[in-house]
């Protein structure tokens, strides 16, 4: 086997590793503002905002992430909506993102025990503080590790952007391969890349978690005591 | 005028009626204790008062509101009359100091460095200031009500309701908790409280309310009503040992 024509090409390589954690970074950034606004809408708005938000899901959950790429890229133009290849996975990615982490959230934010509203009703917050200062960081904690998952498939994920020739890691893949022939050792390199991408995200995300949520442990136990004295 | 002031009031849960009729009043630092089975209304009855229940017929006003289910009049009624629970409902991702000052800050406007003296004043009140920055389930159960008490002090009210806040408890931790609520009641504070405490309801309460299948069954002086029961069901229930 010959790494050297692949191992050659590094700086290409760590661009390509540049462009998926960029791409990743910002799309999982703004997926999730987006996720958190439509997770308070199915809460506090009225019930067709719920509905248009539940559609929006379902959408998004229920068909392939090539395809809304390529929806966007080669879609959109036709309506005079045009965008680069970048521009167009970037915004694939955070809509397909904040769907998936809007579902995540409100298996959050139904596990936060009807109590917890009461006592904030109770103590003369309106329903949006409530959400804001009661609901939303226990729903969070909670889900977190799924979150966590979930951003990792999504970075992941983003090698479908070299579909629309952006040229992050698997983008970068193809040009070397096809450069070089050595199909094996390219991909093996790549698989590497990305599986140290991964863990290394994962670990991040754990260590993150434990940092802005330190008493997650203690949220379990709380729900299960409300859960029996209700 | 009284602090607190039922007039006829019918609460419904589907086919379930709950409240029929219900009637009474609460004169400003009276102390009155809700007896009664369970599923005989108690709860319902301190939830419609500040809201968290509709109620079918009847008017409720509390501390000069009348108890309507718009939502900014409910949050301003609600600023003045406090409730606890059975299971404290302490906000466990926050501190215990940061629980105190949340609602203060945000529906009041109160300046953080203000809040944090209420804060700690509160928690002076209830025996815990050495507890200003642990989290909520770091704390027996005795204390974490005691930081709910805190809590909803921490808002000015002008009524307190209180619902079975030590049922949750071991017997050695409900102490603190009554102690905690006796003092409330020495200082003046008004007090409507459910509870299954016969000898608190009976040393504390001026007057006691025995609620009996949704309605206002007998209600009289707290010695009196134990003393003397007049209805045959109050009579089981005070003999009953009252669980
Ligand atoms: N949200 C609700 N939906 C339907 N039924 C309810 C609801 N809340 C209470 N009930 C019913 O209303 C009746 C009175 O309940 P309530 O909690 O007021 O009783 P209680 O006197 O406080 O009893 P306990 O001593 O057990 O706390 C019960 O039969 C209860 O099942
Ligand atoms: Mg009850």
């Amino acid at each position: 086997m010959l790494f050297q024509d692949v191992i050659s090409r590094w700086p290409m390589i760590l661009n390509g590793v540049g462009l998926t954690i960029v791409l990743s970074f910002v799309a999982i950034g703004l997926g999730l503002v987006l996720a958190t606004l439509m997770s308070a809408l199915r809460s506090l708005a009225g019930s067709w905002a719920g509905y248009v938000v539940d559609a929006y899901v379902e959408l998004m959950r229920n068909t392939p992430f090539l395809v809304q790429l390529f929806m966007i890229f080669f879609g959109l133009p036709q309506l005079g909506i045009r965008m680069n290849g970048l521009e167009a996975s970037l915004l694939a990615m955070t809509l397909n993102l904040a769907a998936y982490a809007t579902e995540i959230i409100r298996a959050g934010v139904d596990s936060i025990h009807k109590s917890q509203v009461e006592a904030g009703l109770a103590l003369a917050m309106s329903r949006r503080q409530v959400f804001q200062y009661v609901i939303l960081q226990p729903a969070f904690a909670r889900v977190w590790p799924a979150l966590s998952s979930q951003f990792v498939l999504m970075m992941l994920a983003s090698s479908i952007c070299s579909f629309v020739s952006v040229q992050e890691l698997s983008g970068t893949a193809a040009i070397i391969e096809a450069d070089t022939f050595r199909s094996f050792e390219t991909y093996i390199v790549v698989t590497v890349i990305y599986l140290v991408l991964a863990l290394s995200v994962k670990l991040a995300l754990n260590w993150l978690g434990r940092r802005i949520f330190p008493q997650v442990s203690g949220l379990a136990r709380v729900t299960e005591a409300h859960g029996e004295a209700a | 005028m009284p602090a607190v002031l039922i007039d006829d009031v019918y609460k419904r849960f589907g086919d379930l009626e709950v409240l029929k009729g219900v009637s009474l009043s609460v004169e400003p630092g009276q102390v009155v204790a809700l007896i009664g089975r369970s599923g005989s209304g108690k709860s319902t009855l301190l939830r419609c008062i500040n809201g968290l229940e509709a109620i079918n017929a009847g008017r409720i006003e509390v501390a000069g509101h009348v108890v309507d289910q718009d939502p900014k009049k409910l949050r301003e009624l609600r600023k003045d009359v406090g409730i606890v629970f059975q299971s404290y409902n302490l906000f466990p991702h926050l501190t215990v100091g940061q629980n105190i000052m949340l609602s203060p800050r945000i529906t009041q406007n109160v300046p953080t460095a203000q809040a944090e003296s209420l804060a700690r004043e509160v928690l002076a009140q209830v025996g815990l200031s050495e507890k200003f920055d642990s989290y909520p389930d770091n704390l027996s159960g005795g204390q974490q009500q005691r930081v709910a008490i805190a809590r909803s002090l921490a808002m000015r009210p002008k009524v307190m309701l209180f619902d079975e806040v030590t049922s949750a408890l071991d017997p050695e931790l409900t102490g603190e908790v009554l102690l905690v609520m006796e003092k409330l009641a020495q200082a003046g504070m008004t007090m409507l409280l459910v509870t299954h405490e016969m000898a608190f309801a009976r040393n504390v309460a001026s007057t006691t309310i025995f609620m009996h299948q949704g309605k206002i069954w007998e209600s009289g002086a707290s010695k009196e009503v134990f003393a003397n029961p007049q209805t045959p069901e109050l009579r089981n229930f005070v003999s009953a040992g009252a669980k």
